[in-house]
């Protein structure tokens, strides 16, 4: 049966009768994909436009309204061999977008304005110390003066509107000093000017926007293209629910779901919103939600949650909260309450900001003050006063902590880490005590085959072909083995028993021990052995529970076949990350406490922390008791790092101090967490610490280059001595060396 | 010196067109998509084929 594909929750109206719809395109290789892709789809009668945006891997299609179904685009990508997936273009991402382009447009403006300013200040400063004449003087300032005045009402806008906010709310930041410098330059030099005066600081007020403005714009077009990547891997993993709709299924995505639809959910799938099981009978997985690897018996009235994994039957569901709202309510009450108790850590910069402010204000008033008592004239006190205020004016403060950022950020992202939190990279540094979560963060988010090499590698191969053929999830790891990704011919699926074909002639069949005419006894005998020899090699495979050998651990799940009279009995568990051990130890080996907080049984976690060496572990345990032990380390002092992936850990990644998950986790889960890592492997978790580390080292060096620039300045613009020329090349000496400086958190690998 | 009346002025209007030129280029777009351009001048989609 061929199911009709409903996408028109996509499709927005584009103006003079025709839709959108953007799509997040996978498998984009090179540029010769731009033209394919752009050709296949315009192809398509009534399309009107296809624009793929190669940068960020996305696509944006627009046709005549009942033309084209948006499902015949991603047919027609499919066909050409990538996958779209439809999104709906986040608000957050359309404000940033803007935002970036008004940065941008001041950074220009800014640009162009310094450019021609310090043309004529160059000439000004020669001037003086040769034979320009006054009045020429005059008129490069006033020519100076033409330029700067509109270009910094325009260019400092984003810095004037910041101090305001911070002001209004009785609060100092950085932009506070900066925005009085600017304004304080510039009317000063306006004063002097008609004066005919011999110094002007209009150069230095529109340098300092400008060093400030590429500062910015580099750190929001960083936060932008993570953004873009995050929202693509979100775009990924958005699925289709199939929804009745009279008798007739229809394939929806799970975002137009609403409460009341029915829905089959089918063996293999992912449950896609909090539901009433109408009918049927299954096995479900809530290991994403609950942390427990046993999988709960279902059948009708039983309550099932959203990412619940649907194992061996059909079920016919009615959907109780959609989308975004599916949530267990023990969960958000307590992510409420975690997320408004975590006192958010202050922040390096406004630190460094709250010190600074009062005491450059307080110099300048000294200032004054001290030429007044010395006997200068109030206009030369004054003029001095200011002088230090724009020496003062913190360009390289300013940058020393987001230059950073910016290329800390950066690393991170070639690590396989996006950030959420700017400041996240703060905050891992204080970290002591880590705290893992087990089901899919320790363990791999999927379940592996683990006897493989007790097994005969070609039987093994048959049926992990074989095993192609099926949706249920046992099989599906299984077909993790396979190296022909090609399914037989002729397979056919029994619902809930197994598959089977016909392989040279023989018939082959996978599934139960009973599909397999394999008898209980019999099936479980050679593979007690195996599992024995495996469990002395790889610890984590869990013991098994009771010590009859009639039945095996909850955990572990095997999976026959029989091809003739051959015959094998696949053994299929959570198993490690591939490199949790040596992370373990690597982290162990930095100082730091390793803990494990798991919804999962004891028999399930016990191993897994004697694999990686982690003495305090804890099973069983609920939300509300996890975020209980957090706090209660909080208390001793510790600063927790958080890594979990499943709906129970969400609280305690907003209770921690920081938190990582990994792209499989629940979207709640991810949403709370600081920074999701990509991939298999655990080694980003390590990666992330070494990278805070090494920023936040450079961090404190950018700050004390600040101070230093500042001690050999402040002296000087108090004594009066300060000219612009040695205003600009203090003030872009020094931006230009914290930012080289910033450079290198890029350049050491981990 | 009285060249310099017309020469800054003039200088300044250069520079202005280039400045609106790249606030114009902005608002079309073309800084949306910086490594797709780089590739599009070497597709051949201009000729028949």
């Amino acid at each position: 049966m061929t199911e009709a594909l409903d996408l028109s929750l996509y499709a927005k109206p584009a103006g003079n009768g025709t839709l959108g719809m953007e799509l997040a395109v996978e498998g984009i290789a090179c540029g010769a994909c731009i033209a394919r892709i752009e050709g296949a789809v315009k192809n398509l009668p009534g399309v009107t436009e296809a624009r793929l945006n190669y940068t960020n891997r996305r696509l944006h299609v627009a046709w005549a309204d009942g033309a084209v179904k948006p499902s015949q685009i991603l047919q027609v990508l499919e066909d050409s061999g990538y996958h779209g997936h439809p999104f709906v273009p986040l608000r957050a991402e359309r404000e940033e977008a803007a935002e970036a382009r008004w940065l941008t447009r001041c950074l220009a403006v800014a640009g162009f304005a310094a450019m021609n300013i310090m043309l004529l200040s160059v000439s000004v400063w020669s001037g003086n110390v040769t034979d320009i004449t006054p009045e020429t003087r005059d008129f490069f300032h006033w020519a100076s003066a033409l330029i700067a005045l509109p270009a910094a009402a325009y260019a400092g806008r984003p810095f004037f509107t910041s101090a305001w906010g911070a002001l209004t709310a009785h609060a100092l930041n950085m932009d506070v000093p900066i925005s009085l410098g600017v304004i304080l330059a510039l009317g000063m030099s306006l004063v002097e000017t008609a004066n005919h005066a011999e110094h002007a600081y209009f150069d230095s007020a529109i340098m300092l926007l400008f060093f400030l403005l590429v500062g910015r714009a580099l750190d929001h077009a960083m936060r932008r293209k993570t953004r873009a990547v995050a929202g693509n891997l979100a775009a990924l993993r958005a699925d289709t629910a199939h929804r009745f709709s009279g008798d007739e299924l229809v394939s929806v995505p799970v975002a137009a779901l609403k409460a009341g639809d029915r829905l089959l959910v089918k063996p293999g799938e992912r449950v896609p919103a909090d539901a009433i099981v109408l009918g049927g009978a299954s096995e479900i997985d809530e290991s994403l939600i609950t942390g427990e690897t046993a999988r709960r018996k279902v059948t009708s009235a039983a309550t099932i949650y959203a990412g619940s994994l649907n194992y061996s039957g059909a079920l016919t569901v009615k959907v109780t909260a959609a989308g975004g709202a599916a949530l267990i309510d023990e969960i958000e009450k307590l992510l409420d309450k975690a997320a408004s108790a975590k006192s958010r850590a202050m922040r390096l910069a406004d630190r460094a900001s709250r010190i600074y402010a009062p005491v450059v204000h307080l110099t300048a008033a000294l200032t004054l003050a001290g030429w007044l008592l010395a006997g200068a004239s109030l206009h030369d006190a004054v003029v001095t006063a200011i002088a230090v205020l724009i020496i003062t004016c913190p360009c390289a403060l300013a940058l020393a902590i987001p230059a950073v950022q910016v290329v800390a950020s950066g690393a991170l992202f070639r690590a396989n880490i996006i950030l959420n939190a700017g400041d996240a990279i703060e905050r891992l540094v204080d970290v002591d005590t880590v705290v893992f979560d087990k089901t899919g963060t320790l363990t791999l988010p999927e379940p592996r085959v683990v006897n493989a090499a007790a097994l005969d590698p070609e039987l093994l191969q048959l049926a992990a072909r074989l095993a192609l053929s099926s949706h249920h999830p046992l099989a599906v790891a299984l077909s993790r083995e396979v190296r022909l990704r090609v399914p037989f011919d002729g397979a056919v699926e029994e619902p809930g028993r197994g598959v089977r074909a016909h392989i040279d002639g023989v018939e082959a069949r996978l599934g139960s021990a009973e599909f397999c005419s394999l008898a209980q006894a019999s099936a479980h005998t050679p593979l007690i052995p195996a599992l024995a020899a495996i469990q002395s090699q790889t610890p984590e495979i869990p013991a098994f529970a009771g010590t009859s050998g009639t039945r095996t651990d909850p955990g572990i799940s095997t999976i026959c076949f029989r091809h003739g009279s051959r015959s094998a009995v696949v053994a299929i568990t959570q198993t490690l990350r591939p490199d949790a051990v040596e992370v373990a130890k690597s982290l162990r080996e930095r100082g730091l406490d390793l803990r494990i907080l798991s919804g999962d049984r004891d028999a399930a976690v016990a191993p897994i922390a004697r694999a990686l060496g982690i003495e305090h572990w804890q099973s069983g345990l609920k939300p509300a008791e996890k975020i209980a032990r957090i706090e209660e380390w909080k208390t001793y002092g510790h600063r927790v790092l958080m890594v979990g992936d499943g709906l129970n850990d969400a609280p305690s990644l907003a209770a921690a101090h920081v938190s990582l998950s990994p792209i499989s986790a629940a979207d709640v889960t991810q949403a709370q967490a600081d920074a999701v890592f990509l991939g298999e492997r655990l080694k980003p978790v390590l990666d992330a610490l070494v990278i805070a580390h090494s920023a936040r080292a450079l961090m404190t060096q950018n700050l004390w280059l600040a101070a230093i620039y500042n001690g050999i300045a402040v002296p000087i613009a108090i004594a009066g001595a300060v000219t612009p020329l040695i205003a600009a090349l203090a003030m872009s000496g020094s931006s230009l060396l914290v930012t080289l400086n910033a450079l290198r958190a890029g350049g050491r690998r981990p | 010196m009285n060249v310099l009346v017309y020469l800054v002025p003039m200088a300044l209007g250069l520079g202005l067109i280039g400045l609106f030129a790249f606030l114009w280029a902005l608002r079309s777009g073309q800084y949306g998509d910086v490594d797709g351009a780089a590739l599009r001048v070497l597709s051949d989609d201009d000729l028949e084929t």
